[in-house]
């Protein structure tokens, strides 16, 4: 399993830990609006190496959108990004992959007329280089390059608990379990920072339990650096390190977990916005 | 109960992602094999061999190649005739200044030429998507035919403006041109089209063939897990125009001896998108099944009444055709978009349980 760790610096949570931690990646007056609507206006905020960094606010506050931001998806029309320490200028989504930027979606987006085996697979795309020619022919190189990957993406399966679906396709899987391929997907990835978009949405208390274990495992384990959007606050308040809270695109408190939880603006937003 | 892959346990991940894992499929594939390539040469006669074989294979083929495009990739394509066509003329010019290169290379070459400017109007594709789309591809269609028509130079200034296709010796043997046998054609259009289908079966299961199914699943996930979308695109166009364009020239070449614009026109596009729509989209068997039902249903119409007797005239055989297949496309593409290919599987899957469903 620890093929795809990536970074042994990571330290086990603990919020004291976290002021030694390097910056990851780090947003600086970011603002983004589709035409009218702002849906990100002047936010800040930072990522450490190794910490589950969770993003939550009430529906519309735009975590979504920080997610694509991050990720290149969208580009913002104010502010700068800083990626390991550099500032990045606008970034297509596949450069954002290619940097170690893996995520799931907060609708699940797998590929549905592929396997769950080849879905996960898919997430080994940007490790995979035998050309064209070799895979042609297919035996030799190519072969071997596969079931490098596959060997991989097996433990991926094992770490998941999903050996049983593995060549079922995924579009005929129950939603749970669509969500859990498609963490298996980005986890394929090795990603440095991984963005995790509503992950529970829609599951039962148990697959909830099993997704919460699955996150820890990954960022405890592997050492992989998570941001997190939920909305549920029991889990929040489990996992995450650090927390940022927007509301109306704005971001209303910052910090660890109790200490946000008690912010009277962050309650007032909670309250005032309905679900 | 017969069709089963229980006892048969994979022991290593090589086996397992192995072509065919099931040994059934592994055994059918080579009676198949053993049928195309032993028992129909020794016992069809002429008339099966060029009127049946012959173009079932070279449909076949292109219905792979167009399978590839919008099957894998999810570009919808109404360029196939054109593509083929640029095979079909860029293995004629070939042959007419290289006249001693063997003309089994040449025809394998032009996919090159059909494969470059595949690509070029796959260029729009990054912009725009479906119907749209459908609509570029329309575009080189219709400009490509025009090409065919009025560039002199590509038909050798014939004055019938048709292609002729030269007396052509390989191996000491007469492949093309009027005198080529029914056999030779028969043996160079099953070998050229099974060593495709055998080169893409590989592409389709590594990492490009999933680059290309990403793309068609949900082109933005694709490209937040590190795919480039115009390149895999282009790849796609480029790879699906090659074979459309070798089994244009294969058309030519092996099949017709002649052919004008008109042979490579919309309507070859569409009885191609057609045979992968009924075969499959996004199944290689599906390729072959497709052009097997397409191009032998009006065969059967029109000889097998004959044969009991009775007669019907060739334009019912046409319009009854039109309708089996016009029905047949619209359950389909409501029902079972994954066509005959589809079919099948779930009749295996009949097998695999029989007698005891439950
Ligand atoms: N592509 C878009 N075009 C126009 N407006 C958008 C777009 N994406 C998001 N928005 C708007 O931006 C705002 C923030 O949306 P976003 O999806 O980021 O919210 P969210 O915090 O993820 O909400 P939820 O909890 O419902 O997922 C919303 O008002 C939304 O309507
Ligand atoms: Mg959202």
């Amino acid at each position: 399993m620890n093929a795809f760790a990536t970074d042994m610096t990571a330290a086990p949570d603990g919020v004291s830990e976290t002021a030694h931690r390097e910056e990851l990646l780090r947003v600086d007056n970011v603002s983004l609006s589709f035409g009218g609507v702002k849906a990100i206006t002047d936010i800040s905020f930072d990522i450490l190496k190794g910490e589950i960094r969770a993003i939550i606010g009430p529906n519309g506050a735009g975590k979504t959108s920080m997610l694509n931001v991050i990720n290149g998806f969208y580009h913002p029309q104010e502010g700068t990004i800083t990626w390991r320490g550099k500032e990045r200028r606008k970034m297509k989504p596949y450069e954002a992959a290619s940097q170690g930027i893996a995520r799931t979606f907060q609708n699940v987006a797998l590929f549905k007329g592929m396997t769950t085996l080849d879905n996960i697979m898919s997430g080994r795309s940007l490790k995979m280089h035998r050309s064209f020619f070799w895979q042609v022919i297919w035996r030799g190189p190519a072969e071997r390059e596969e079931i490098e990957h596959r060997r991989k993406v097996e433990d991926i399966i094992d770490f998941l608990e999903i050996q049983a679906i593995r060549k079922t396709p995924v579009g005929r899987l129950p939603y749970g379990l669509q969500k859990r391929v498609e963490l298996g997907r980005a986890l394929a990835m090795e990603p440095d920072l991984l963005l995790l978009d509503e992950p529970m949405a829609g599951m039962n208390l148990e697959e909830k339990e099993d997704m919460s274990r699955f996150i820890l495992d990954v960022n405890q384990e592997f050492g992989t650096t998570i941001a997190l959007i939920e909305h549920d606050m029991g889990v929040v308040m489990d996992l995450s390190d650090r927390v940022v809270v927007l509301d109306y695109g704005k971001k209303i408190a910052d910090g660890p977990p109790e200490e946000v939880q008690a912010n009277q603006n962050v309650i007032d937003a909670y309250l005032g916005v309905s679900h | 109960m017969f069709y089963r892959e229980a006892g048969q346990f994979k022991t290593s991940y090589k086996a397992d992602q192995a072509l065919m894992p099931i040994l059934q499929d592994r055994v059918g594939l080579l009676v198949i094999l053993a049928v195309a390539f032993v028992v129909i040469p020794v016992f069809a006669n002429d008339f099966f061999l060029t009127s049946i074989m012959i173009p079932f294979l070279v449909f076949s083929l292109a219905a792979i190649g167009l399978n590839v495009l919008t099957g894998f990739c999810g570009q919808l394509s109404l360029g196939t005739g054109a593509f083929m066509g640029v095979g079909a003329y860029a293995a004629y010019k070939l042959t007419s200044i290289f006249p001693d290169a063997n003309v089994i290379l040449m025809v394998l070459l032009s996919g090159v030429f059909s494969a470059a400017i595949g690509a070029v109007f796959g260029l729009p594709s990054l912009r725009i998507k479906g119907l749209y789309l459908a609509v570029t591809t329309l575009a080189a269609q219709f400009f490509l035919e025009w090409c065919f028509i009025r560039i002199p130079w590509l038909y050798n200034y014939n004055a019938s403006g048709a292609i002729e296709i030269p007396h052509r010796e390989a191996f000491g043997v007469v492949v093309s041109g009027a005198e080529a046998t029914p056999i030779v054609r028969y043996f160079i259009v099953l070998g050229i089209t099974a060593l495709i289908a055998y080169l893409m079966a590989n592409v389709l299961r590594g990492r490009i063939g999933r680059s290309w199914m990403m793309i068609r699943d949900m082109d933005i996930a694709a490209e937040l897990m590190g795919i480039r979308p115009l390149q895999t695109k282009l790849m796609a166009f480029a790879v699906s125009s090659y074979i459309c364009g070798v089994a244009g020239a294969m058309m030519v070449f092996f099949w017709l001896n002649a052919a004008e614009p008109s042979s490579y026109s919309i309507s070859l596009s569409f009885q191609i998108l057609f045979m992968v729509i009924l075969g499959g989209l996004g199944s290689l068997s599906g390729a072959f099944m497709g052009a097997a039902f397409i191009w032998i249903l009006p065969v059967f119409l029109k000889f097998i009444p004959g044969t009991i007797g009775i007669n019907v005239a060739a334009e019912t055989v046409e319009h009854i055709t039109f309708m089996v297949v016009g029905a047949l496309i619209i359950f389909f593409l409501i029902v079972e978009p994954h066509g005959f290919a589809r079919l099948w599987q779930i009749a295996k899957q009949k097998l695999r349980v029989w007698p005891f469903p439950y």
